[in-house]
């Protein structure tokens, strides 16, 4: 494969599908369902010819019908097969969440490990289409809450694609939640096969006055946050956690040892999610000694999205937000 | 109101010339072990009403006793390459499927070498390697997993096929119409099996829902759909086995209502509020093992005596695997976690 491959940008929807096409062609046991993945491409146009390639059996257009889709998924997952699944809209999985937390997260356990569950559920996410209240939610915290599934969340093409590699080669249900305003977002990504491990956070970013800990989208908007506030003397380190569940605890509490002052920032509702639970990890670990400054957080607010366009960017975190909250908290008690 | 006895007895009655020919069919070991196994479902699980009653046991039970017709009748119509998906009543499906009675038994015990070790308990018996996926205790959810196990039969091109058990309450979920759906557009070998006892627990099915027979819903999805009289082994046998045959053909699913009536509550803190001792007592007169023993000692397929030979050694099996499993070890508190995922 030449260099210039290698540096090839591609953006996050292309990463995704170079994903299910590699592990499909490697593995004939992958396969994918979902509504209007077949001929119409997907609702975000991830699976696009990949119909043409694999065939109908291997892509599967089914009814609009999330449960039994993720019970297709659960049953052939114990039969030995690798569904991926995929929901048009994360909040469909409403409809699905008696399968995916009943039956497969728990089969393995409650069953005395005599069976896996090798399925991924590919589930678009996240505020800034102008969806409303009813296609934009960030749902992630019920499922770190949900022993059994591992919970995976990219910002990058690279990430993606290296994620949703290993996410179909665990042995486990991973819910892979892709954010919708990154599907059209271009990154290098190398053509050849590989995976990122999961359970493993990057550092995106290296710095020393403090630390943000997010994930997803909001990994974006903490980089271009971290280049103003560079501008004004406050070096930033910003720590993409990419797996939810399971958590690398380390490299977050590295990283607040190192800094001293820590930043948890997401995108969904404050109350209950998932950065309240990076905040109590830290507040129960001997870094909450090394901390100048109380833990701070940036989160979604306690409400629906709503559709106007002015009301929807008002309620999650923007780069202005994410700038004053971080300068605040870089000179607080100095 | 259960169906009555009597439109039971006459318009589900299962042809005598049928009746006749598989008495001829079936060979005379499997009948008799059909009858062992149905006593065995019935002596396991009145050994487990014991259990509880003695303390032993800690946990919940949902008895199918009065029902073994529908459990052993259907799994009858299988080859043991065959699988099931089942639901919380389902000792009867396990011990049909071949499950050895003492991990059964263990696992019922909530003891480390019982099917799940422990961690199942009754509402979720297993026996995988004897391809039994598996009790699901949240009703209707064998139904779309079931599609699924029926899909990877299909990709995976095998002509094993699986019956999917759950009970009339299913027929009320969205889960079911979803999966009967999928599993009829995708023609997939799967007979979905209404272990239909006539309550979701106090709410009767003439209460729940506004068709006769669950049967009838099999129209919606464009399969065959038959009631059956599930106190009759052989009649559900025949049935199943039908839709079996259709179903490792290829030509999709099809829906059996084995109508029964199950004789305890629905577990063990029902008081049988919701109905009385006459309809309970009237049920009784179509008890499945009786009619099954008597037809076969009528067809000289076995005498009295082989009968009550057959009876007692399969209280016995009982007996021995409850007093062996009690002796089990309990499972290990320690490093649960780690079992939670797969490596």
């Amino acid at each position: 494969m030449s260099t210039d491959n290698n540096n090839r940008e591609i953006m996050y929807s292309e990463a995704i599908r170079e994903a299910l096409q590699q592990e499909m062609r490697r593995d004939p046991s992958v396969f994918i369902l979902g509504e209007d993945i077949g001929v119409h491409g997907g609702a975000f146009g991830v699976t696009k010819g990949m119909l043409e390639e694999f065939g109908e059996k291997r892509v599967r257009d089914t009814p609009i019908s999330e449960a039994a889709i993720a019970g297709a998924a659960t049953g052939s997952a114990m039969m030995g097969m690798r569904p991926v699944m995929e929901l048009m809209f994360l909040d469909f999985i409403t409809v699905a969440m008696t399968v995916l937390v009943n039956t497969a997260a728990k089969a393995r356990f409650m069953l005395g490990g005599k069976v896996s569950v090798p399925m991924v559920v590919r589930a678009p996410t996240g505020v800034g289409t102008g969806s409303a209240a009813q296609h934009s939610q960030c749902l992630e915290s019920w499922f770190v809450a949900t022993p059994g599934i591992k919970v995976v969340a990219p910002a990058t093409p690279y990430d993606a694609k290296g994620l949703l590699t290993a996410s179909i080669r665990d042995n486990n249900p991973v819910l892979f939640l892709e954010h919708k305003v990154l599907y059209r977002t271009k990154g290098q990504v190398p053509e050849e096969y590989y995976t990122i491990p999961l359970g493993k956070a990057e550092v995106k970013r290296q710095g020393k006055d403090l630390t943000i800990v997010t994930y997803s989208i909001m990994t974006l908007r903490a980089l271009e946050a971290a280049e103003e506030l560079a501008k004004e003397g406050i070096d930033v380190e910003v720590i993409d956690l990419r797996t939810l569940k399971p958590l690398d605890e380390e490299t977050i509490l590295n990283s607040v040892s190192k800094t001293g002052r820590v930043l948890v920032l997401y995108e969904a509702p404050k109350t209950g999610g998932f950065g309240a639970e990076v905040c109590a990890v830290i507040g129960d670990s001997p870094a909450f000694d090394r901390l100048d400054a109380p833990i701070a957080r940036l989160a979604g607010r306690d409400i629906p999205i709503p559709y106007n366009r002015i009301l929807e960017r008002s309620s999650v975190p923007q780069v202005e937000d994410i700038v004053a909250k971080a300068r605040a908290l870089a000179t607080e008690g100095r | 109101m259960p169906i009555p006895i009597d439109e039971v007895r006459q318009k589900l009655r299962l042809d005598d010339r049928i009746k006749r020919r598989l008495l001829k069919e079936i060979p005379r070991e499997k009948l008799l072990d059909m009858l062992e196994k149905m006593y065995l479902s019935r002596y396991f699980e009145e050994n487990a009403e014991a259990l509880y009653i003695r303390g032993l046991l800690h946990g919940t039970m949902h008895l199918s006793i009065g029902m073994e017709g529908s459990s052993i009748g259907s799994i009858a119509a299988l080859r043991p390459t065959d699988y099931i998906i089942h639901h919380h009543r389902g000792h009867g499906h396990t011990i049909a499927k071949g499950a050895d009675i003492v991990l059964m038994m263990a696992e019922f015990m909530g003891k480390e070498p019982g099917y799940c070790r422990g961690r199942g308990g009754s509402m979720h018996i297993a026996d995988i390697e004897g391809r039994n996926l598996g009790a699901t205790g949240i009703v209707g959810s064998s139904t779309a997993t079931g599609a699924g196990i029926a899909l990877a039969l299909q990709m995976q091109g095998k002509d094993d096929v699986l019956l999917c058990f759950f009970g009339d309450g299913a027929t009320n979920e969205g889960e079911f119409h979803e999966a009967l759906n999928l599993a009829s557009v995708w023609k997939l070998p799967v007979v979905f099996v209404c272990d239909n006892n006539q309550y979701g627990l106090s709410m009767s099915t003439d209460r729940s829902m506004n068709v006769k027979h669950v049967s009838e819903r099999a129209a919606s999805y464009g399969i065959p759909g038959v009631t059956t009289d599930g106190n009759d082994v052989l009649s559900v046998y025949y049935h199943v086995s039908k839709a079996v045959e259709r179903a490792r053909k290829g030509e999709g699913p099809s829906l059996v209502d084995n109508l029964a009536y199950r004789w305890r509550g629905h577990s063990k803190s029902d008081r049988n509020l919701y109905r009385t001792a006459e309809e309970m007592d009237a049920w009784k007169q179509l008890d499945p093992i009786k009619r099954f023993a008597e037809t076969l000692v009528e067809a000289k397929l076995a005498t009295a005596d082989e009968v009550a030979a057959i009876d007692q050694k399969a209280l016995t099996t009982i007996q021995d695997a409850s007093e062996k499993a009690l002796q089990f070890p309990e499972p290990s508190q320690e490093n649960l976690e780690a079992e939670v995922y797969a490596p």
